[in-house]
Order: C-alpha cells, then structure tokens, then sequence
C-alpha cells in the first residue's frame, strides 16, 4: 500500500512558485530521503504535505486518501512532522511536560502523565527535564522534545525535517536507532529531509534529489551506498560528503 | 605575538533548586590567528564558553574566569556599553539558533544593512548593491527577492547564510561561529566555509568553530578541543581528532555513520564509563 503520494506537485508562497512537478510514491513502512540544495524546496514539501503550505496544485493523497487543502485533525492523528527549526517550533513559555501533553488533551486521550514519561524516556530525556522551559535546555536537548512531541499521538507517517542536524554525533546515534526501532516495532513510515548522506545510508530506503524546485533523480540506496548516482548534482553531493570522511 | 584570545579558568554557573550547578568547569585555553574547532556532545557547554567571550551568557547565568583577554583587552571588567562597542566590530558571534537571533519584523536586507552601517557609512544605493553581494557571496542566488523576505520566509539554511553574512561584514578580527552551517547541503557548506577561510587567511581572523560535525571540524580546521560536562577533555591537531585517545572522543567518532554504512545499529556513548560522580 502506498502511504503517501505526491503528484506534479507545485507549491508557491504568493507569487513565487518554489516546487515545480514534484512527484513521489513511498509504501507503507519505507524510509524516504529528501536531498538537496539548501533553499531547493524540502521543507516546503513537507509542509504542504501537513497543511503547512496551502498554495499547492497537484495532488497529495496519505494511505489513499487525498489531502484537502487546510489543516484537518484526523490527518494529524495519521502523519506528524518535526521541524527543522527546534528554536521556533517549541513554544518558549511552555513546559516539556506541557508541551507533549497538549496534543494529548486536544485530542481527548487520557493517562496523560504515563505517556508523557514514556516517550520522554523513548527519546532520551531524563525525567528531570520534564518541568524545564526550552530556553533551559540545550540545542540537542530541545530537539529531542520536538520528536519526543510528533510521537506522542502514535502517528502512522512521520515528517522529519532535518531531524539530527541539531544534534550530537553521539545523541543523533542515538535517535537514528530510536528512529529506526520505532519503525520496526510501529510499521511507521518516514519521509526524511536531510542533508546528510552518512544518515541517509543508515536510515533510509531510497532517496530524492532536490534542487531549485525540482526532483532532479531518485535512487535506491544501495546506489548510494556504492557511489552510483547517476545526475552530476547528485554526484557532487556524494564526493564531498565522502571527501570530508576519515 | 601576545594571543587574540586568552581564556584561564572559565566557569559558568546556573542556580538550580538543587544548587548552583556549572556548566562550564575551569576551562583553559588561548587563541591566535587559526581555526579552533570546539567539539563535544550536547550539553557539554560548548555555546556558553562561545558566549561567555561576548559577555552573552543571560541572568540568571553566572561568569567568572581568572581572565578573559580579548586583544590584551581584559573582557571581564568591561562594561555593557564597552562591550557593544566590541560585538559586531571587532568579535561576532553566528549564534547557534539563527531564526531565533535575526529580528523578526525587518526584512533580511534590512538586517544586513543595518550590521554594515554600524561598520561603515555609505550611500543608500551602495548599501543595497553590498547587501546583495553579500547574499550572492554565500550562494543565495535571487538576492533581490531574499532581500525582501522576513526571517519566517526564508529556509533554515538560508537563514544560516544570512547570519554569516551579517557577521562577516564588518571584518571582525575574531569570529566566534556556533554551529553555523548545520543546516546547509555540503556543497553550499564548502562554500560558505571558504569565505570564512578567506577572512582567517586574508585579515588574520581568528576562528572558534563549535560543531558537532567531527569530520568537517577535523578537515576544516587547525586545533580541536573536545568538550564533556563543562570541561575540556582532550585537545589535538584536527588532522588527528580520528586518531584522538580519550574514551569519550573514541565513542563520538564510532557513533558517526559513515556513507556506506553496514551497521544495524550505531554505538552509542556509554556515559558511565568515565563521567565523575
Ligand atoms: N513563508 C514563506 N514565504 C515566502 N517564501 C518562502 C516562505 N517559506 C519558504 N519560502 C521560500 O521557499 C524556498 C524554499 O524554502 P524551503 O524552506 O522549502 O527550502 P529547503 O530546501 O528546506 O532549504 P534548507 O535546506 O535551507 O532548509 C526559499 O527560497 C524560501 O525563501
Ligand atoms: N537557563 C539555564 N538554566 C539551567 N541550565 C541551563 C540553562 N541554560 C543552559 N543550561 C544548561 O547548560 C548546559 C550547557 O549548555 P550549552 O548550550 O553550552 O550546551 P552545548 O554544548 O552548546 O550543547 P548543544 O550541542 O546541544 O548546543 C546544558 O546542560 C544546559 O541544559
Ligand atoms: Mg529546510
Ligand atoms: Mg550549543
């Protein structure tokens, strides 16, 4: 089954068009990458894709249904996103325990404190966080409150935008596995945007290359893996992440 | 040559109500004109030793050092006002949370032009042909649109570009850099870091580079200290951070995946195997 589709998707904040015919399929319990130039349109993607976005044409359909244009609950309950940005993204005067509660509340689900613990626990925070403010945590920690938060209402398909690039070699070691377990034991699926190769060939299936808008190759991994990518931007991207490794 | 930076016993303090706790315990070190890298896992203060050198750390945040020297300039007894005069102009800082730093109601030429008037006076139109430069200098290519957007218009990594820009453009002597191209592509990466470089090479800039990217601080720069609850644990050439002894460090470079990653699973660090009590 396909978990989400993306069909000559065009996405444009006023007058400006920043996606140009995207289109994807990724199965139910794949490990999609999205690659690519820095302002290419990754993040866009995703949030046209949670509703973020409304200005798109083209079709967007999640486990077979299609996405209307606005925000809609029940499709949050489905598919959650993590954002790039953990600064902006967690409200500064709310609580860790406030901020994973919420979701909890607006959608009437009950045991709130044990959950909270547990997923907290899921990603690594000590339970002394819990009552913090985000100015109190560190970049690393904040981060793993925002994913800590997407995992709370048990989503089908996650979001993630540059879910690691925040955090340590050691804490994203960490999250990787999380990530990885979740989706074993969760049959979850994961859309990914990165811009980090060495991750990809860890967590993911296949990969999409983005660059000014466009999708400009998908690969499968093991492509990657053998430094088989075909397009020259893609290539240029491999060489230097495998230049700068040791 | 006396040292661009000279830092003796730095420690940071934040009152908890289970005690004072420091983040930041007695750390040593001096700088000249070269790219130090400062690596460490998250929450080993890292961003409060860049800010304690600007004098950035929030109340209740507590500093103390033995001495903090910027250009024989002793930072510890310089006022607020003295130390405006000192950011931006002679230290700046890329701060690790760039969306969060860059003032959200002005457009980023705007922002960028203000960081060059404080640096320089110059004629309307020339400020705007120097903030698109600017903009083209760290890879934005439609930086008449860019110009115009708010910090919420424009990508994580463009918003890093834009902070760059913004430090660069005064010519600091020292450049304190947190984390500022985590959310750039690589190749992007490689050319933002050449203008940085071009600075240290040309001008003589000191760097502090604060990454959590261990392959791209020990290919980049010259010196690395790696850092762990608040203290500096091991310092090497960069060249030789994949060769570095400390447990801890060891347990950072095992974590890293690599391009062509075979394993299920990445070790992670086992925290008791040499954190104190
Ligand atoms: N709210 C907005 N209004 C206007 N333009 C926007 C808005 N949000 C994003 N853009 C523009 O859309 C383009 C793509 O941005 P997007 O955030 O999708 O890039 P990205 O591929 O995620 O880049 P990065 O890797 O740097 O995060 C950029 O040119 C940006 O300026
Ligand atoms: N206001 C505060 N009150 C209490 N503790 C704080 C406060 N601000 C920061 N800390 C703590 O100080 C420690 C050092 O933080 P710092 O931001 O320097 O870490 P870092 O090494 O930069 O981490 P990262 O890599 O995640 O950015 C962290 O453990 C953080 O939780
Ligand atoms: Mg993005
Ligand atoms: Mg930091």
């Amino acid at each position: 089954m396909i978990a989400l589709s993306l069909k000559d998707l065009d996405i444009s904040y006023g007058d400006t068009q920043i996606t140009h015919k995207v289109s994807l399929d990724i199965a139910e319990g794949e490990s999609f990458a999205l690659v690519g130039e820095s302002g290419s349109g990754k993040s866009t993607v995703l949030k046209a894709i949670a509703g973020l976005a409304p200005q798109w044409t083209g079709e967007i359909r999640v486990l077979g249904k299609a996405r209307s244009h606005g925000v809609d609950r029940d499709f949050s309950r489905i598919c959650q996103m993590v954002f790039q940005d953990p600064y902006g993204s967690l409200h500064p005067r709310k609580t860790v325990d406030a901020t994973l509660g919420e979701a909890l509340t607006i959608h009437g689900i009950g045991n709130r404190s044990a959950r909270v613990e547990e997923v907290m626990g899921s990603v690594g925070l000590d339970r002394k966080f819990r009552f913090r403010f985000p100015h109190q945590l560190s970049g690393g920690q904040r981060q793993r409150v925002a994913i800590a938060r997407a995992l709370m209402l048990k989503p089908k398909i996650l979001l993630l935008d540059e879910p690691t690039s925040a955090l340590d070699v050691s804490v994203q070691a960490e999250i990787l596995n999380l990530l990885k377990r979740l989706r074993r034991e969760q049959n979850l699926t994961f859309l990914m945007v990165t811009h980090n190769l060495p991750v990809v060939s860890f967590l993911c299936d296949r990969l999409a290359v983005m660059r000014q808008g466009r999708i400009v190759e998908v690969a499968d991994i093991d492509e990657l893996k053998r430094g088989d990518l075909k397009e020259s931007y893609s290539r240029e991207l491999m060489q230097i992440s495998a230049a700068h490794a040791t | 040559m006396r040292p661009l930076l000279e830092i003796e016993n730095l420690r940071v303090t934040f009152p908890t109500a289970r005690g004072d706790i420091d983040v930041v315990r007695g750390v040593s070190f001096t700088l000249g004109r070269e790219r130090l890298g400062i690596v460490g896992e998250s929450g080993s203060g890292k961003s409060m030793t860049g800010r304690s050198i600007l004098k950035l750390v929030r109340a209740p945040g507590h500093v103390t050092a033995d001495k903090l020297a910027f250009d024989g300039i002793d930072l510890s007894t310089r006022s607020e006002k003295q130390m405006r005069a000192i950011r931006g102009a002679r230290i700046s800082m890329v701060m690790q949370d760039p969306k969060f730093s860059l003032n959200p109601v002005m457009t980023i030429g705007e922002q960028i032009a203000e960081a060059l008037l404080t640096h320089k006076r110059l004629p309307r139109r020339e400020v705007n042909d120097r903030v698109h430069s600017m903009l083209e200098s760290v890879r934005i290519s439609d930086p008449e649109r860019v110009a115009r957007l708010y910090p919420h218009e424009v990508s994580g990594g463009m918003g890093q570009r834009v902070m760059i820009a913004m430090m660069l453009i005064p010519e600091p002597d020292l450049l304190i850099a947190d984390e500022p191209t985590s959310a750039l592509d690589v190749s992007v990466q490689a050319q933002v870091l050449d203008i940085i470089d071009e600075l240290v090479r040309r001008k003589g800039m000191g760097l502090i580079f604060i990454s959590h990217d261990l392959n791209l601080v020990s290919s980049y720069c010259d010196r690395i200290l790696v850092m762990n609850t608040g203290e500096v644990v091991e310092e090497c050439k960069a060249g030789e951070l994949m060769k570095a002894a400390h447990p801890y460090t060891r347990g950072l470079i095992a974590s890293i995946p690599r391009l062509d990653e075979t394993r299920d699973e990445l070790p992670v660090l086992d925290r008791s195997a040499w954190a104190k009590a």
